[in-house]
């Protein structure tokens, strides 16, 4: 039922937790699992951290049906607001052999997300038919409650509608048939300049992104809550071709 | 966390009210005697106590107006069912003031009444407790710890008013009783707060950088959290108070919440000074919202580790 009971019982008993990771922190089994996930998977290994995605998620989810992703103080010294995808840097290793790892972030669709059972109203939701995670903007009370179950911080309260928002997978696009069926894909996917984002069904074998996955070991986020997320990273791959291109170029790195 | 002001009320008063209400019920089930009348009285205030607590906990919400929703996930929502669990504890305690008033010898009034009040609020602590407890990730509440912090410290804080209420009214016989049980109780949850609070100071999380982005370099750092302005992440997640007012935050919850109530108790106790019961009830709730202040601030969320670097 919670972590701290199992944790008591798991301590007396030889059982394995494999299944106590799904199941841990919500009151219902694990769920079953779906016939279809739709999912993203962002390579690491080309994201160049240029924020087209979030540009592009943003221009779209402000002008859906649901009303726009409100802004605060746009226009002036600390413009903050609400967005569904965020792109995050960072540094790994010591100069001058560093890395820099430029990292999207949206919501993971969960395969057992927290964020759903906490919900005291059932405004947020899973899908069973592509596994996507929803919330119904008349339905939520914004108590933040599934913010706070989120272990990603993925969602953001509209201050202006103050309702719980998230990504959607752009579920008002994948399914329009009045689209062109190249354009049927998430607008973060259709925007990045690197192919960085990949978008598909992660249930199919056969489908580009378990493809990915497979080939090039595509892992999850925070593994250690049991969450798992449908979005997969693959990870990066530069440190040998980068080595390779410095030894070649006669480059002092020495620090002067 | 960010700490709520709102959270803090409703959790505070509520709770006050309910160990009140619990001490009422208890102290007349072992046959401690006291008058219907300070009894319905003291009920009445406890209602209007958790009145105001449910009123602080609409101010939390973005869409009050939309809150009787909350009641409808009472199968997998611990926030669901204390929003059921609230309203049936204020209707039970309503009926037994009435019945009170109506007919104070009645077995409703003097056996039924109470015991149900006692069941339905520790009912009401466990769900409000295990809204936090069951957040399996923040592992500062992920512990039994915290669902005895919310029973022992509804407890004291409702003893302690109780006793300050029956030495006002006169009632000695149930002040005698009373006081010792709130000296006793207040002891018991400073401890409780001191472990939890040893605990927290010890915890090694589980996420950290590495396993937040699946980088697994032993260096690794954030340069950008990918805004300049921060966000709903870091108002929500972050309480932004220096070290050093945490510091000053956790003293205060420390002694003015546990410390010197007690202290006054025990001095009430054994001297019968009547000034000592309504100044523990100040000293204490004054304490007791920095804890609670504390209790949320304490709490580091995993997704905070996305967000440490402005740039």
């Amino acid at each position: 039922m919670i972590a701290w009971l199992k944790e008591l019982i798991g301590a007396t008993s030889s059982v394995p937790s494999i299944v106590d990771a799904a199941t841990i922190g919500t009151d219902r089994g694990p769920s079953a699992t779906l016939a279809r996930q739709l999912a993203l998977v962002i390579d690491l290994n080309v994201c160049v951290g240029c924020h087209a995605c979030v540009t592009s998620c943003k221009e779209w989810n402000t002008s859906g049906a649901a009303g726009p992703l409100s802004d605060q103080n746009a226009y002036g010294a600390n413009p903050t607001g609400t967005f569904f995808n965020r792109v995050q840097t960072y540094e790994a290793g010591v100069f001058p052999n560093t890395e820099t790892i430029h990292f999207p972030k949206s919501c993971l669709h969960c395969e057992e997300p927290p964020c759903v059972p906490v919900c005291p109203t059932g405004a947020s939701y899973k899908r069973a038919e592509d596994g996507i995670v929803l919330v119904d903007y008349d339905k939520c009370i914004g108590c933040k409650y599934c913010a706070w179950a989120c272990p990603y911080g993925a969602r953001e309260i509209d201050e202006k509608r103050q309702v719980m928002t998230k990504c959607t997978l752009c579920v008002d696009r994948i399914y329009d048939p009045q689209l062109p069926k190249e354009d049927r894909k998430p607008a973060c996917v259709k925007a990045c300049p690197t192919g960085a984002r990949l978008f598909g069904d992660v249930k199919d074998p056969d489908s580009d992104v378990s493809k990915a996955i497979r080939e090039r070991g595509g892992y999850s986020l925070m593994p250690e809550w049991g969450t798992l997320p449908a979005n997969q990273y693959l990870p990066r791959r530069v440190v040998d071709t980068a080595a390779v291109l410095v030894a070649g170029s006669g480059i002092d790195h020495e620090p002067t | 966390m960010n700490p709520a002001f709102s959270v803090i009320t409703f959790t505070l008063v509520a709770g006050a009210a309910q160990g009140l209400v619990v001490a009422l019920a208890m102290t007349g089930l072992f046959g401690v005697s006291a008058s219907a009348g300070f009894l319905s009285r003291t009920l009445m205030i406890a209602v209007a106590m958790l009145v105001i607590g449910l009123g602080a906990s609409f101010a939390h919400l973005g869409r009050p107006e939309r809150a009787w929703r909350a009641a409808t996930m009472w199968r997998t929502s611990w926030l669901s069912r204390e929003v059921i669990v609230l309203p049936a504890f204020i209707a039970v305690v309503s009926v037994w003031c009435l019945s009170l008033r109506s007919n104070p010898e009645s077995g409703l009034a003097v056996l039924l009444l109470p015991a149900l009040a006692i069941v339905v609020s520790a009912f009401l602590w466990y769900c409000t407790a295990m809204i936090y407890a069951c957040l399996r990730f923040i592992e500062e509440w992920a512990h039994p710890l915290t669902v005895a912090n919310f029973i022992l410290v509804g407890m004291s804080s409702g003893l302690v008013l109780c006793c300050a209420l029956a030495s006002n009214a006169n009632e000695l016989v149930l002040a005698a009783v009373v006081a010792p049980a709130a000296l006793f109780t207040t002891l018991v949850a400073w401890m409780s707060r001191v472990v939890a609070m040893r605990r927290n100071f010890a915890i090694r999380h589980r996420s950290t950088l590495q396993t937040a982005i699946g980088v697994h370099a032993p260096l690794l750092k954030q340069t950008s959290m990918g805004m300049s302005a921060g966000s709903f992440n870091t108002r929500e997640f972050f309480h932004h108070a220096s070290a050093a007012a945490v510091r000053h935050v956790r003293w205060a919850g420390q002694a003015l919440g546990f410390g010197v109530p007690a202290a006054l108790l025990a001095w009430g106790w054994i001297s019968g000074a009547a000034v000592a019961w309504p100044l523990a009830v100040v000293v204490q709730a004054t304490g007791l919202m920095a804890d609670r202040w504390l209790f949320f601030a304490e709490a580091k969320h995993p997704q905070n580790l996305y967000y440490q670097v402005v740039s």
